[in-house]
């Protein structure tokens, strides 16, 4: 939202990706957001992403209610068309876009305030139709642009600046995305670049509703001692489930990446790979009834569970729902889309 | 008194006990013999058990507005006999369903009650108790058709195109017709002086309702996407929309060309036409008004962000749920100025389902040319009761006017571009996002400037939102004009109305003329309004301005958008929930005129 045009320095030692493009092909306009702010995190770790993924940047469109997490759309990928919109309603707006042009990446970024409270209704049905795209909830628990009011994702006990608890309990949006039936969520961490890139791009690619809840903390409201979506919080009670490799359809596995003894492979809608390593014995994130039992306890610890959470490749997104065809409704020329007055005519005689 | 082809009658029933099929039977039958007729369906909000009431007018002369005097009642609902009884005009008739007695005090002197025992005979005839049900209605039409003479031929037709496939109820429904067309050729005087005679003034008509006709154009028009949220009375709207997709886009793997969604609430749809024009699809909602009322946020988006969307109401009475099965014209304000902060819109008003079928492609045009939200205010009473109209016809030189839609190239050969910055009339120029080069933009409903930029500066807000007024002041001259009717000579009074009144309004001005009272009219079809609008007003010395709701809203926008003083303006208002009938027009004016020459 707020933006300052950041100056066109070239880099001759930046590397390419497939494309050509470097890093900084990737970036958008100046962050307006506070420093330090975990919201510029992620925002990097999507650059990051997307370059590794050879995106063309054209080919992405960037969704995003209101909010200081909504404002992040404008800080990456300038060339790619973007949509700020209005509060808690990016899931609806995003469910249009793709119904009409099926072939764009989509990437929603979202926060708290936005998907818990306001927008709730919006986030659930996404997942309901089972919108193909990367849903991001970037995570900390209060309203920053309103100075530090709490959010539905605050836990109990959880202090504000000023020192009051909330008493009210918190919504778990990983939870509440597996009990409405999301086919890929996962929890990340913005001080943890390393572990929230592959996540992103496994989410990139998945194929539908992607959900991952980021906790992104907020220097100036909620990371104070007594928050627990402070870095410090997190960082203490991070505890890591699965956490993911993701490996391109194109890249070929060397050795190094190869096969050992801990790791799970799932093979992904495009033949992309992505791998975790399961650090709980127990865990397993492709049994849904599991993976909320398992995330549910941790919770209830006072652990943040993080990592791939559950996957499943292989369901339909709202297109393969609705046996729509593969050309996106926007290329469909006119005259395969009018029927024309003979068959007007033709039907006109039903109506006497 | 012979009333040959010009009269009305009502049947009382039931709701849900299928009385719905006799009706549709009786119309058609009389619409097949050629004779202009019109259906308004008056009923309650309700799936089963409350009253429900139809009411058919038969024209020879074409008019097609709801009428004030019913002529014959059938009475198949004891509950509102008092009220039924009461409502048929003196010398005029009624049926009622002898099986029970009618109850000594509701009998009126100075009307004919005939008794058809529609409930015994199907007792008789039929084994099932929901035929027994059922099939009732379809006796009393038979009664109905012997009573007015309806060519049973034609019945006999109709029957068989509907249930052809279904022999079994086929030939129940020819049993029950027969039982009360038999019944009453026997016992009663057939035909009445009320009666049908063949014309030939319907074989290049259809009959049909307006959610039907939108949805069709809407396919016609291009609109690949729907997003709605179920609600009376729009309903159908969508469904007809899905049914044609259905029919004629689907490819032959079973693919569909379309897709429709049905949200979780309006605010989504609203979210998802957005959306889906944003990405350069045509795409619609249908809603009514508390639908419109709860898009109220996303509709200011897509008017200041500058993005095509097509918004169909289909009105409703009353604020809040109201009642739902009722007709108005009360959201002229929510619609034209929806949204907070200042917002107009360009707003369509249709007379019937056919006017509807031919402004889906224009209101799809107008909202790509001026990349903005377009609202089409149909009512109940155009989108659910069966309207007899031409029959419709496309243009297959249509083009879609996509508006001013740039391509990566486009942009590459403008050099610099801006998203917001005027090309003409107020109107900027878009690109769609997968577009890429220099093209990509970055769409906000904060402020921003004639960049795209977002900006908190004075000068560069208004340059925005001044611009945006300037595209509505040229959108004046290009929607569509208003339909004048000059009497013969001219005449110092005029009437405007929109929308679905425009039947009893000019049957009223027809009344006027002939009491010696002439009148010019003009039927407003669009607003913002247009000059010949102008023109109208300030060519009348005095000005009716007709219109279905409480606060007079069409002549506050008139005062208020054109400046026309409202002391010429006099208010004719019809807000209980029924479709406009001529006389209230006629009364009006006839009053007006008279307290003037006092």
């Amino acid at each position: 939202m707020t933006s300052i045009a950041k100056p066109p320095v070239r880099h001759p030692s930046l590397g390419k990706n497939a494309l050509g493009f470097t890093r900084r092909d990737y970036e958008g306009a100046m962050s307006t957001l506070c420093a330090g702010c975990g919201h510029d995190s992620v925002t990097a770790a999507l650059i990051q992403a997307f370059w590794e993924l050879d995106v063309p940047p054209h080919r992405a469109a960037k969704m995003s209610g209101i909010g200081c997490s909504s404002k992040t759309t404008a800080y990456f990928m300038k060339q790619s068309h973007g949509f700020n919109s209005v509060h808690g309603r990016m899931p609806s707006l995003t469910t249009g876009a793709n119904a009409a042009n099926r072939d764009l990446m989509y990437i929603g970024i979202s926060g708290d305030g936005d998907s818990l409270s306001i927008g709730l209704g919006q986030f659930c049905h996404a997942i309901r139709r089972n919108v193909q795209m990367l849903y991001l909830l970037e995570n900390n628990g209060v309203y920053g642009l309103t100075k530090g009011q709490f959010s539905a994702s605050a836990d109990v006990g959880s202090t504000s600046k000023k020192g009051e608890p909330n008493i009210q309990k918190p919504i778990d949006p990983a939870l509440l995305a597996l009990s409405l039936g999301a086919t890929f969520v996962a929890r990340s961490f913005s001080g943890d670049k390393a572990h929230l890139v592959p996540i992103l791009k496994a989410g990139l690619k998945h194929n539908g509703f992607a959900f991952i809840d980021i906790i992104s903390p907020c220097v100036s409201f909620n990371d104070h001692e007594g928050s627990t979506k402070s870095y410090k919080h997190t960082r203490e009670h991070e505890v890591d489930l699965a956490p993911v490799d993701f490996v391109p359809l194109r890249r070929e596995i060397t050795a190094k990446q190869g096969p050992d003894a801990g790791v799970t492979s799932v093979t992904m809608h495009d033949g992309s790979i992505l791998r975790f390593r399961k650090t709980a014995r127990e865990y397993d994130p492709t049994d849904r009834g599991a993976a909320a039992s398992h995330v549910r306890a941790c919770s209830e610890r006072g652990e943040v569970a993080t990592g791939l959470l559950y996957v499943e490749e292989g369901g339909e997104e709202m297109h393969a729902l609705n046996r729509t065809v593969a050309k996106p409704l926007v290329e469909l020329p006119f005259e395969e889309l009018c029927p024309g007055n003979a068959r007007l005519q033709e039907l006109m005689a039903e109506y006497r | 008194m012979s009333q040959v082809n010009d009269f009305a009658f009502k049947i009382a029933t039931v709701n849900g006990t299928g009385s719905a099929s006799a009706n549709t039977l009786l119309m058609t039958s009389i619409f097949r013999m050629g004779i202009p007729v019109t259906g308004k369906n008056i009923f309650p909000s309700n799936i089963q058990g409350l009253p429900t009431w139809y009411e058919i007018r038969v024209s020879g002369d074409g008019w097609n507005a709801r009428r004030a005097q019913i002529d014959l009642v059938v009475a198949m609902n004891p509950e509102t006999y008092k009220k039924d009884i009461a409502s048929v005009t003196a010398g005029g008739y009624l049926i009622y369903d002898s099986s029970w007695p009618l109850p000594a005090d509701l009998v009126r002197e100075d009307i004919t009650i005939l008794g058809v025992p529609c409930g015994k005979m199907c007792v008789e005839a039929f084994e099932r108790d929901r035929d027994r049900v059922l099939l009732r209605n379809i006796v009393y039409a038979g009664a109905v058709a012997a009573l007015l003479d309806i060519d049973m031929n034609v019945v006999d037709e109709l029957l068989k195109e509907t249930y052809g496939r279904k022999p079994k109820l086929l030939d129940a429904n020819h049993t029950a017709v027969r039982l009360g067309y038999d019944y009453t050729r026997a016992n009663l005087q057939c035909p009445l002086p009320i009666r049908l005679e063949r014309l030939d003034k319907t074989k290049d008509c259809i009959l049909i309702d307006g959610n039907t006709a939108f949805g069709l154009g809407a396919v016609f028009a291009g609109a690949t996407v729907g997003g709605w949220y179920p609600i009376t009375p729009s309903t159908a709207m969508m469904d007809a929309f899905a049914n044609f997709c259905k029919k004629y886009r689907t490819t032959p793997d079973g693919e569909k060309n379309y897709i429709v969604i049905q949200a979780e609430d309006e605010l989504a749809a609203a979210g998802i036409v957005i959306g889906a024009n944003w990405a350069g699809a045509r795409a619609f909602t249908s809603t009514s008004g508390p639908g419109i009322s709860l898009m109220q946020e996303f509709i200011g988006l897509a008017y200041y962000a500058e993005i095509p969307s097509v918004f169909v109401n289909v009105q409703r009475t009353g604020p809040s749920t109201g009642m739902p099965t009722r007709t108005q014209q009360a959201d002229l304000f929510s619609c034209a100025y929806a949204s907070h902060g200042d917002t107009k819109h360009i707003c369509l008003y249709p007379s019937d389902p056919k006017e509807l079928f031919d402004m889906a492609p224009v209101a799809f045009d107008l909202a790509e040319r001026f990349q903005t939200p377009v609202f089409v205010l149909s009512d109940l009473d155009i989108g659910m009761n069966d309207w007899m109209v031409p029959k419709f016809t496309w243009n297959d030189g249509y083009v879609p006017d996509r508006g001013n839609m740039l391509t990566a190239d486009d942009v590459e050969k403008l050099g610099k571009w801006g998203r917001y910055q005027d090309t003409g009339g107020g109107i900027p120029s878009r690109t769609l996002p997968g577009s890429g080069g220099k093209g990509a933009y970055f769409t906000r409903g904060s402020g921003h400037n004639l960049n795209a930029a977002y900006t908190e500066d004075s000068a560069e807000y208004r340059a925005v939102v001044d611009r945006i007024a300037l595209k509505f002041t040229t959108a004046a001259g290009e929607v569509p004009r208003a339909v004048i009717e000059k009497a013969p000579g001219g005449s110092d009074i005029g009437i405007i109305a929109i929308g679905s009144t425009n039947g009893a309004v000019r049957e009223a001005i027809d009344r006027l003329a002939k009491q010696g009272v002439s009148c010019d009219y003009c039927r407003i079809r669009a607003f913002p309004f247009g000059a010949d609008v102008v023109e109208f007003l300030e060519s009348h010395e005095k000005v009716f301005v007709v219109e279905q709701n409480r606060d007079a809203q069409l002549r506050s926008m008139i005062g208020i958008e054109t400046g026309t003083p409202f002391s010429k303006m006099i208010s004719v208002l019809d807000y209980g929930g029924l479709p406009l009938v001529p006389r209230v027009v006629v009364d009006a004016v006839v009053a007006q005129m008279a307290g003037v020459q006092q």
